[in-house]
């Protein structure tokens, strides 16, 4: 594989990638591990692989960020020090992809606004200036496509499916539709980074989610959610109680364990 | 979500252009769509693939067991409809 040479930045502007790319890793590796909270109790063999796939398409993106942020930062500390030893305080994800699976119609529903989202994202990242950054998104774009296909037929399915399948789903959109607006919101860093033009404006981006969304809940018969008042902070590290329990487990063998290796 | 109530599926892999696609197993889906996606992430992990086919299993119309030897028994003593029973005359090239 041909590697393009890295991108040189500033130290100011390093620390706010820095910062950036911490965001999309911890967001990966939450995504990763509340996925793979399903291996073994999928409703279905086929979609128990299917999680367990995205899942492992979600750790193996965002081990790509933790090492470039890590490599970024200088400071000697590895992808496992970021990943096993921050606390929730310092974990820089949105509010969505922490909250816990619920039912299927949950799961299928934080996904389905997480993947439309992320394949966008990664559309623009991929032809940004940042080489590294584009690189990583060049390879997960196309997995990103695919987790996009497999939720938004879902929400066809739950929504225009059976009585009991919109019930819980409707009841997931109520609940979840909340976090959606974390995701396009800037804060202080993507905001300096994007005004620098370093990383994807989100209003920009806003057009094509949104009609990705009207498109699927049209043929899902499901109304789009207006006027919701959205939740934020978990990018500035005001979390929701479920992300300590959370990283209780993921961390939990490096906790008890320091420094324990295969 | 009751599993019984969806239908089974055959799924056929072609694992590289030019070649046929081979029937590598079935699945639960609910509708063709679902069973592609679902043989997608059941059957090409590994690179299996480049071209996926499901047909309802339903569609599939099988020979019955218990006719195998009315079926196939004939073609035991019948070698010559194998080109190998007959002589090529050597005046015949590129055979």
């Amino acid at each position: 594989m041909q590697v393009a040479p890295p991108t040189t930045h500033t130290p100011e502007t390093q620390t706010q990638l820095f910062r950036y790319v911490l965001q999309l890793a911890d967001t990966s590796l939450i995504l990763a591990h509340r996925l793979s909270e399903w291996c073994g109790h999928g409703p279905i063999l086929e979609q128990d692989l299917a999680l367990a796939n995205i899942a492992l398409d979600f750790l193996g993106e965002a081990r790509s960020y933790y090492q470039y942020a890590a490599e970024l930062e200088g400071q000697g500390r590895t992808e496992d020090d970021l990943a096993y030893l921050r606390s929730a305080v310092e974990y820089r994800n949105p509010l969505l992809v922490e909250q816990p699976n619920g039912d299927f119609a949950a799961t299928i529903v934080r996904q389905f606004i997480y993947d439309t989202f992320h394949y966008h994202l990664l559309q623009q990242l991929q032809a940004g200036p940042d080489t590294q950054l584009a690189a990583i998104a060049e390879k997960s774009v196309k997995e990103a496509a695919y987790h996009l296909k497999w939720s938004s037929e879902w929400i066809i399915r739950l929504g225009d499916g059976t009585e009991e399948s919109r019930r819980r789903v409707e009841q997931a959109i109520a609940s979840l539709w909340r976090y959606a607006g974390e995701l396009t919101t800037p804060n202080a860093t993507e905001k300096e980074l994007q005004a620098a033009g370093l990383v994807p404006d989100y209003a920009a981006m806003l057009p094509q989610m949104e009609a990705h969304v009207a498109r699927v809940f049209e043929e899902a018969t499901l109304p789009v959610p207006q006027g919701v008042f959205m939740q934020k902070g978990g990018k500035d590290g005001r979390h929701t109680e479920h992300l300590g329990y959370l990283l209780t487990e993921l961390q939990y063998m490096q906790r008890t364990y320091p420094g324990l290796t295969w | 979500m009751n599993q019984s109530e969806w239908p089974l599926w055959e799924v056929f892999i072609r694992s590289k252009q030019g070649l046929d696609h081979k029937h590598v197993g079935s699945l639960h889906a609910a509708d063709a769509e679902m069973a592609i996606q679902n043989a997608r992430d059941v059957y090409t992990r590994r690179l299996e693939g480049v071209s996926i086919w499901v047909v309802e299993s339903s569609h599939v119309h099988a020979s019955n067991p218990d006719d195998a030897a009315a079926f196939y028994e004939p073609a035991n003593d019948k070698i010559y409809r194998h080109p190998t029973f007959y002589q090529v005359p050597d005046s015949i090239k590129h055979m």
